[in-house]
């Protein structure tokens, strides 16, 4: 019983951080159309940032959900108004451009910070079940990444700007002869998507720690994540983050951790076989 | 005047379309647009709401000279737009349409707004939670006016609003654009190929032909046969 519940945490442990790195890229491949492949070092900057904040004095929880989203939010602006939005359209320049973009954040990093990994110790200690002691943050981590989806719901379904984020993301031009200024709108909610990443970085940067290529390890995931989630990118994200959250987690808890990323590998391969257009193209398709 | 229009010229690249159109519309009026497919009518629509840069020539709205405004800046003027194919938001609730239509709305209640508007589109009603996508395609004409009427213009541009619509709808269009033009005495420009629609609505109507407006006539004109044919090309 005690193993179970232990397992159950883990599963949910995984899903749940799946599910945050994907939300930023979600927004920004999602809705947007733009492969930005420096996702990963968003979230790298995020956990910088928190370790750097962290350690000049500023409270860990401040540092983790306030100071990291707002400076990588803000980069995530300057980059789309300096890079991205001369390429809407133009997926391949995307790619080269944000590709080029994130070899000169690894670089910086690494010239600032040192090939080394820096790290901060999870806060809140442990918690027994039974037999068995696992870290208070897992819990954490779980329950900041339901506040963090229900936020994006809320703010998709029922605030005038998630309304109209959508709507430019379906129709521009429409939306400019409706008195929306689209340039804007790209501008924020690509700020949106960094700033999602900047927290999911921070957030996980106590368990993983931070060195500068470590977004090579989270944006093959997150790009997984999004594509076999499909059209609909919160309900999207999150069933693709639970089924290869649990397939990971499951194959990790039968064998060893390399066989769990085999695991959920192949899933995402048979999942993109069988549904090309990801889950939510089948499943969920009126959900946002 | 509400909007005056001096030698506008525009096109596609290097394709002119607009070779120098001038025409002035006054407040509360209702002016048809009349030429038949390739003269510019929707290019003509889309360089007044600032789709296509103007080349030359001068558009001024509502006292403003707004040759250089971008398309949202025009709206935020009072430009209203109902564009051809309706581009209704097809992912997006009727409802939600109706609230993108209220986004330039600063102050006041979008509820309130769009309720006012339904008042004059009773068919949209009852398909507030449908997708847009999932309308036909009179019902997206209906919503495509009711969203642009919830941005509270001064003047809309509407084109071809009967293209591709069954007649039943035709008329509902009809009476609702009929009914506006009674209460709120908006100024409309209505671009049309469809003969009885555009004379049942029009104070006066324009005729363009090879990017110009060549002739204005007025609606009883257009029962001429033989006018018909000479104005549109159709004899020639």
């Amino acid at each position: 019983m005690d193993l179970f519940v232990l397992l159950a945490i883990q599963v949910l442990y995984a899903v749940a951080s799946l599910a945050l790195i994907s939300v930023g890229l979600a927004i920004i491949f999602g809705m947007m159309r733009v492969i930005n492949l420096a996702h990963g070092e968003f979230l790298m900057l995020g956990g910088y940032a928190a370790i750097v904040a962290t350690s000049h004095g500023i409270s860990i929880w401040i540092s983790m959900l306030i100071v990291a989203p707002i400076v990588v939010g803000v980069i995530g602006i300057v980059v789309e108004r300096t890079i991205i939005r001369f390429l809407y359209g133009r997926m391949i320049d995307t790619m080269l451009a944000t590709w080029g973009l994130s070899l000169f954040l690894v670089g910086l990093t690494t010239a600032i910070f040192g090939n080394t990994t820096v790290g901060i110790s999870a806060p809140l200690g442990s918690i027994e079940i039974g037999a068995y002691r696992t870290s208070a943050y897992t819990l954490f981590v779980i329950g900041i990444s339901v506040v963090v989806l229900g936020t994006i719901f809320a703010g998709l379904r029922w605030t005038r700007l998630g309304l109209i984020a959508r709507g430019t993301m379906q129709n521009a031009n429409m939306a400019a002869a409706l008195g929306v200024n689209p340039p804007r709108v790209y501008a924020i909610t690509f700020g949106i998507g960094a700033a999602l990443s900047g927290l999911a970085g921070a957030v996980l940067a106590p368990v993983s720690g931070v060195f500068p290529t470590i977004g090579v390890a989270y944006i093959a995931k997150a790009f997984i994540t999004v594509i076999g989630g499909g059209a609909a990118i919160l309900s999207g994200t999150v069933s693709a983050a639970v089924l290869f959250g649990t397939i990971n987690q499951i194959a990790t808890f039968v064998t060893t951790p390399v066989f769990g990323e085999v695991a959920l590998l192949g899933a995402a391969v048979i999942l993109i076989r069988v549904l090309p257009q990801g889950i939510t193209g089948r499943f969920f398709r009126r959900s946002l | 005047m509400m909007l005056d229009v001096q030698g506008l010229r525009t096109g596609y690249g290097r394709i002119p379309i607009l070779n120098g159109v001038g025409f002035a519309v006054k407040e509360g009026e209702f002016v048809g647009i009349l030429g038949h497919n390739g003269m510019g009518k929707t290019t003509l629509l889309r360089a007044l709401m600032g789709f296509l840069p103007a080349s030359s020539g001068r558009v001024q709205f509502a006292g403003q000279d707004v040759t250089a405004f971008e398309p949202y800046r025009r709206a935020r003027l009072g430009l209203g737009y109902v564009p051809q194919g309706r581009e209704i938001f097809p992912g997006l609730s009727v409802y939600d349409n109706l609230r993108m239509g209220c986004s330039k709305q600063s102050g006041g209640s979008e509820s309130e707004t769009i309720g006012a508007v339904l008042q004059e589109f009773p068919r949209l009603r009852t398909l507030l939670d449908r997708l847009g996508g999932a309308l036909s395609g009179g019902e997206q004409q209906l919503l495509a006016i009711a969203r642009c009427l919830c941005g509270k213009p001064s003047l809309v541009l509407l084109d071809e609003p009967t293209e591709g619509i069954q007649p039943s709808i035709i008329d509902e269009i009809v009476e609702t654009l009929e009914r506006l033009r009674e209460t709120t005495r908006m100024t409309m420009i209505l671009v049309e190929q469809n003969l009885d629609f555009i004379s049942a609505l029009s104070q006066r109507i324009l005729v363009i032909q090879k990017g110009l407006i060549t002739q204005e006539v007025t609606p009883d004109n257009l029962h001429n046969a033989n006018l018909i044919g000479e104005f549109i090309g159709i004899t020639d």
